[in-house]
């Protein structure tokens, strides 16, 4: 067995410098690396390119990075429930690239995977087309995308194991595995790690070949966007 | 009478049928769930990677790690299965989702939608819908005829930036049900009360119309 834990967050998250390119887990903020993310806030590394479906909200997920001016460029496909994320952008202090949900998925799927580049019918004939191949297949309009290239991978799981394994829950698995092995170091944090051998094989979603390091979260708050509930008849 | 939001759900509940897997986007499209037959299977799909999607939970069993793609907490039926994002915009554009129902800001003649951006005033983002216009066989939209200011958004040409170009199949409005076709927006059925004049002065877009339009059945 290949140990991949870390007994920190501080120490899952060394090397992490200004101006990199990082990759975050979470659709909303379900399945985000929120221990993660509160250490980087800490950490006020500066400059950062993030790339993850949404940018959180005012004041919390990545919206807490954004709060503190440390990201430079947003790579996302929904941004809409945050105000602070849109001044930013209006203002021109922040630099936002929104691509189609399935691309963004697939380019992560790319680079984990080691395909340069794919073809999606997604965005053909609009501005996400623009300076872009296009290629017909089956009679179809498709437009050229490449894989995404990032320096660290951050992904949130259920529980983890030592190797590095991951099972995810519900939909809080979103874009996680996706980034696992999509940067050059994915680090995974975990609400339960077990000792390696304590998760059926059967069960892995992903294998701890993609991840360099694991840790436990010090705490999951899970907040709750949009709580929607019915009454009992 | 103009149609509410919930009479356009239930109209377009009636293109739901028996088998059907289907991804049901923002707004009224959501409410649509509230009305397909209790007698037939149908498997609604969120592109966050859930199928089998359930009704809301009861107060207070809230599940954080499960939500829908509006970020709001659901509950599963039997047979639900989980999914990543990768895996579910696979299945999208494998065409393996029977019925796209979604929104939108407007649609034209050829079947071109735009409702993701209004340059200058609202950038939200386009989320999975350019994925799924691109893809899905059978697109239906659930929108108002007009907007706030009672300009038409049934249109010769969209104004405002695509989400996709010839795909939507079927309109479902407050005043009309409308199919696009090679030539054009064809008026299928009109909202009941609502005269065929009334709805040619609400369009831009021409309309063809042959033989007496039925009103919708919405109930």
């Amino acid at each position: 067995m290949i140990n991949k834990k870390v007994n920190s967050v501080q120490e899952a998250l060394h090397g992490i410098e200004d101006n990199m390119t990082i990759m975050l887990g979470g659709f909303g903020l379900c399945g985000i690396p929120e221990n993660s993310i509160a250490e980087l806030v800490k950490k006020g590394s500066k400059n950062l390119t993030c790339i993850s479906n949404n940018a959180g909200v005012d004041d919390f997920g990545l919206g807490l990075l954004l709060q503190q001016k440390q990201i430079k460029k947003m790579i996302s496909s929904y941004v809409g429930e945050n105000a602070e994320f849109e001044r930013q952008m209006l203002s021109g202090e922040l630099d936002v690239e929104l691509i189609p949900q399935g691309t963004l998925a697939e380019r992560c799927r790319a680079a984990q995977a080691g395909i340069p580049a794919f073809f999606t019918p997604a965005g053909y004939g609009t501005e996400v087309a623009e300076g872009k191949e296009v290629r017909e297949f089956n009679g179809k309009m498709h437009i050229m995308e490449h894989a995404f290239k990032a320096d660290f991978a951050i992904v949130k799981a259920w529980k983890g194991d030592e190797a590095g394994n991951l099972i995810f829950k519900g939909t809080a698995r979103n874009f996680n595995p996706c980034m696992c092995g999509a940067g050059k170091i994915t680090i995974a944090e975990v609400e339960e790690l077990l000792p390696a051998g304590s998760l059926n094989p059967n069960e892995i979603h992903i294998p701890g070949i993609l991840i360099q390091r694991i840790f436990k979260g010090d705490k999951f708050e899970k907040r709750i966007e949009q709580r929607t509930t019915r009454k009992k008849a | 009478m103009a149609l509410d939001k919930n009479d356009i759900a239930k109209r377009i509940a009636k293109e739901v049928k028996d088998g059907y897997y289907v991804n049901l986007g923002i707004g009224i499209p959501t409410l649509v769930a509230n009305y397909v037959r209790t007698d037939i299977s149908v498997e609604f799909q969120s592109e966050n990677g859930v199928l089998g999607m359930g009704p809301f939970p009861f107060e207070g069993e809230e599940d954080a790690d499960l939500i829908n793609a509006g970020k709001q907490t659901i509950t599963t039926l039997p047979g639900a299965s989980f999914f990543d994002s990768a895996f579910s915009f696979g299945m999208i554009r494998g065409q393996h989702v029977d019925l796209t129902i979604l929104g939108a800001m407007e649609v034209s003649e050829n079947g071109d939608i735009a409702n993701w951006k209004i340059p200058g005033k609202m950038v939200k983002g386009m989320g999975g819908a350019m994925d799924l216009v691109a893809s899905a066989e059978n697109i239906i939209v659930a929108m108002m005829h007009v907007n706030k200011a009672g300009e038409s958004k049934i249109l010769k040409k969209c104004s405002l930036p695509l989400t996709g170009v010839g795909c939507v199949k079927k309109v479902v409005t407050e005043l009309a049900v409308l199919e696009i076709t090679p030539k054009g927006f064809k008026l299928l059925e009109r909202a009941p009360g609502i005269s065929v004049e009334h709805i040619i002065a609400s369009t831009e877009a021409e309309l063809i119309i042959e033989g007496e339009i039925p009103e919708m059945a919405i109930d």
